[in-house]
């Protein structure tokens, strides 16, 4: 029986067509559709499931970011997630803050909420990082096990198959540990609505990251945001001499 | 929320304005304003009845109202996207309307997603939202499925929606949960074979038993939505009623809640429609079926009236449920005109095509509009929204008709192709056009239930003056002259209600609204009681109204854009001008038509011609190639 707590990001939503701000500084956000990192839908779903399966006692779901965050954990609570965390960082300092900031708010919470596992999402839609699980770990001292394709429980801890190039890996790890899930983990419920009114009820806390100890100063500077270069249009050439002749006159072979 | 300082002062306006076009009679005139003003609380608050009497009674259009609070807005906002997520993932729209049901895996998850319950209180299971929530949601479900739209609509907007509102707590709590998320389907049983548009000529019968603890119901429904399927029913039969003043047995209609258990209750086969095939139309029998008493919906007697307040209840969710579809054909439409070239450009660049697409937005907008102001006016507790609610089914189903064909004619032979999706749309739409009060029968519902207001204020008007009968259409004239010259052409000023960039357009509103008031005396003056009988007239008279209200409803909506300062305001000031110049223009023809002496000799030939037509049977022309 073990606690297990469950990160959740708010991002922009996957279907929205992202805009770099006019500034350069960073996209646009204001009046775009966010939900919850789809990566963190699957490692909720797993946790609840591991909670209807018994082997889970409670469901903790946590978000790091400005108030809006809360919308995902409320999300979390609607799936089936017990209680919720909210680490509140202002607008503005969040733009700015890193895996490793977090990675440390989840290690400080996996200890205060005496969690045995910690399942996030393998990586966040919007920076595309991938690191907050595994410096989770590191911060814990906890092993690790990375791109879940199948949690289950062993006697004497976890049997995990893990997405690799190529394969997949099973390995076998003790817990308390922090897994992250990888998109064939699972296929995530939907919030439904009756759910969604019973998740208003469900505890929500909210702290700050001072409140944990954890310092979260930028480190970083974003120094200009970009849109990714306008593919160029192609040629169409008469017949393969043509081609070859082309490619020549480009240096490509 | 509302404005409730604002609303106190239109209503003191609205006193004056009435007292103002009363004879000079001091005294009458103080006693009327008195009583009048007593009397505001019960008075009729709906925009439309008062201008059928020449007055503006603003507090349910202007402003735009806005009765969610923050917690229930968020609360709406966090029920979008699993909503929309069950459309775009779980459900097959297409898959349902070739096979001619819905799937039993998609009805179940739609069951868990709290959609056949959404206003039954939490207490019982439900999802507790108000009629405005609930039309956020109708939008999700018009813009993907009208035919799954249909099966959760009869189940809840008219099923058990008598149950909500008039059962007692006993009735309530034992079917709400059930219907709420239990999965048992309701269905609402008025329609007979013989009794379509014409309720009160039912002839299924319910005969009390002997011992006073039953009736027992006999005969049949027909095109009953969730008719196979629904295990609880509210069903509309004759009883025979003693009336206790004179002592006399009379047929009335009552409602019974009715369960499939009972026994006796059987239904035919799913009949074959146009469209809207998701859901399930059968025909229902009731053959000696036991009701105990304590099923009784309402009071005895009382079935009509029960009736017709499920349907007016229900009706504005049409409007926010086909805003939805209209915006889904706008998107489809928008989406090929952006992408496709012919002669050189893409078509968005062609006016005939800019025209089309504009049109169809300030439709949808309109129809929006209405929806809204009109689930917000019941939600903030108006029990005047009658003649809106069926304006906005009119207007909903036949802009939803005009939009989706535009966008076929828009996608041209792609449009036509089962698999873009928009036919289906097409044949879905058809029907609300038809049911729940066929667009024909509500025109006049409200042209008349107009009409019948004013007359009743040019009645208390006669008798202030209490002269007789015979010079009532003298009074009447005079009370038109009055009315016209209080304030220079119009005794009408919506110039506060509206933002500045608006005046002009309002002004045109108004000038519509004085017309329609002084029309409406000419008619009654003309006709009498008679106008019952001129239907031509009375669907003018209606179409004015419709084009009005688009009108107020846009005005208000767009000022409140601009008052909020959102990005889209000018896009929905821009709209709303458009579409006041086209409806303004509509409307004045409209009424002059109504009293114009061609219109008269014009309607005169088409009884001629219908008449004719009727005589022979069908069309009684002399083909081309058949003298001799």
């Amino acid at each position: 029986m073990a606690r297990v707590l469950v990160g959740v990001k708010r991002v922009i939503d996957y279907a929205v067509k992202v805009r770099v701000k006019p500034d350069k500084t960073g996209v646009v956000t204001q009046g775009v559709k966010h939900s919850m990192n789809p990566f963190d839908e699957i490692a909720v779903e797993e946790a609840v499931k591991l909670k209807e399966k018994k082997l889970a006692t409670e469901v903790i779901a946590v978000s790091v970011g400005p108030t809006q965050s809360q919308e995902v954990i409320r999300t979390a609570l609607a799936m089936g997630a017990d209680r919720g965390v909210h680490v509140e960082v202002p607008a503005a300092e969040y733009e700015l803050l890193q895996p490793i900031h977090v990675s440390k708010i989840l290690a400080k919470l996996a200890l205060d909420e005496k969690a045995d596992l910690v399942i996030l999402g393998k990586q966040a839609i919007d920076d595309d990082a991938n690191q907050t699980a595994q410096m989770t770990a590191a911060v814990l001292d906890w092993p690790q096990g990375t791109f879940c394709n199948k949690i289950e429980k062993t006697d004497a801890g976890l049997t995990i198959t893990r997405e690799i190039d190529g394969g997949l890996e099973t390995i076998k790890t003790k817990t308390p540990a922090v897994l992250s899930a990888d998109l064939r983990l699972n296929t995530p419920r939907y919030a439904t609505l009756p759910n969604i009114m019973k998740a208003k009820k469900k505890p929500l806390k909210k702290v700050t990251a001072k409140d944990l100890g954890v310092d979260t100063t930028p480190r970083i500077e974003v120094v200009s945001v970009e849109d990714p270069p306008v593919r160029k249009a192609g040629a169409t050439v008469a017949d393969v001499d043509a081609l070859v002749a082309k490619l020549k006159e480009g240096g490509h072979i | 929320m509302w404005k409730y300082r604002t609303l106190n002062n239109c209503n003191l306006a609205v006193s004056s304005l009435f007292c103002s076009r009363l004879p000079a009679n001091q005294t009458k005139f103080n006693a009327v304003c008195n009583s009048r003003n007593k009397s505001t609380v019960t008075e009729n608050q709906s925009f439309m009845a008062n201008i059928f009497r020449g007055s503006l009674v603003s507090k349910q259009v202007f402003p735009y109202p806005d009765v969610l609070n923050a917690e229930q807005k968020e609360l709406t906002n966090s029920l979008i996207d699993p909503f929309e997520r069950f459309f775009s993932d779980v459900n097959d729209a297409a898959k349902s309307d070739a096979n001619s049901k819905m799937d039993d895996d998609v009805a179940k998850a739609l069951w868990e997603l709290g959609a056949f319950g959404i206003q039954v209180p939490a207490d019982f299971g439900g999802l507790g939202l108000n009629n405005t929530q609930y039309g956020r949601l109708c939008g999700i479900v018009g813009a993907n499925d009208l035919g799954l739209g249909i099966t959760i609509g009869a189940h809840q907007s008219i099923g058990f929606k008598g149950i909500l509102l008039y059962g007692t707590p006993e009735q309530k709590a034992k079917y709400l949960p059930k219907v709420a998320a239990e999965q048992v389907y309701a269905a609402f049983a008025l329609t007979e074979p013989s009794s379509g548009s014409d309720a009160g000529s039912i002839r299924c019968r319910a005969v009390k038993t002997p011992d006073n603890k039953y009736y027992v119901l006999n005969g049949s429904k027909i095109w009953i939505s969730n008719g196979g399927i629904a295990e609880i029913l509210t069903v509309f039969a004759q009883t025979e009623v003693v009336d206790p003043k004179t002592g006399q047995k009379k047929d009335k209609v009552t409602a019974f809640i009715v369960e499939r258990s009972f026994g006796g209750v059987t239904s035919g086969p799913p009949e074959k429609k146009m469209g809207i095939k998701a859901s399930n139309t059968t025909e229902v029998y009731f053959e000696d079926v036991k009701i105990p008493v304590e099923n009784v919906l309402g009071k005895e007697g009382d079935g009509f009236k029960v009736a017709m307040n499920i349907l007016n209840n229900g009706r504005f969710g049409m409007g926010a449920t086909l805003s939805g579809t209209m915006k889904k054909c706008i998107e489809l439409a928008t989406a090929h005109a952006t992408n496709r070239v012919q002669f050189g450009q893409h078509l968005k660049n062609y006016k005939g095509i800019q025209d089309k697409i504009a049109q169809m937005n300030i439709l949808q907008y309109a129809t929006e509009s209405m929806a809204f102001a009109i689930a917000q006016n019941m939600d903030a507790g108006s029990q005047d929204y009658h003649l809106e609610a069926a304006i906005s089914k009119i207007y909903a189903s036949e802009c939803a008709w005009y939009v989706c064909d535009e966008a076929i004619q828009i996608l041209g032979g792609m449009g036509y192709m089962v698999e873009t999706g928009l036919e289906r749309v097409l044949r879905d739409l058809r029907i609300f056009r038809i049911f729940e009060g066929t667009n024909d029968i509500l025109r006049l519902f409200v042209a008349l239930t107009g009409i019948q207001y004013a007359g009743s204020h040019l009645k208390e008007l006669q008798q202030a003056f209490k002269n007789p009968a015979a010079n009532l259409g003298l009074i009447f004239k005079e009370a038109s002259k009055r009315a016209a010259s209080t304030v220079g052409l119009g005794g009408t000023d919506l110039s506060v209600h509206v933002t500045d960039e608006l005046l002009p357009s309002s002004k045109k509103t108004a000038h519509c609204i004085d017309l329609f008031g002084q029309t409406v005396e000419e008619l009654l003056i003309r006709y009498k009681k008679d106008i019952i009988h001129e239907q031509i007239l009375l669907t003018r008279l209606a179409n004015a109204a419709i084009d009005i209200y688009s009108m107020v409803v846009t005005q208000s909506r767009a000022t409140r854009a601009v008052n909020l300062n959102l990005p889209t305001a000018q896009h929905e000031l821009n709209m709303t001008k458009a579409l006041t110049i086209q409806a303004s223009d509509r409307v004045i023809n409209n009424l002059k038509d109504i009293t114009s002496s061609r219109q008269k000799a014009l309607n005169e030939q088409i009884s001629v011609i219908a008449g004719t037509i009727f005589e022979n049977g069908g069309v009684n022309t002399t083909g081309i190639l058949d003298e001799n």
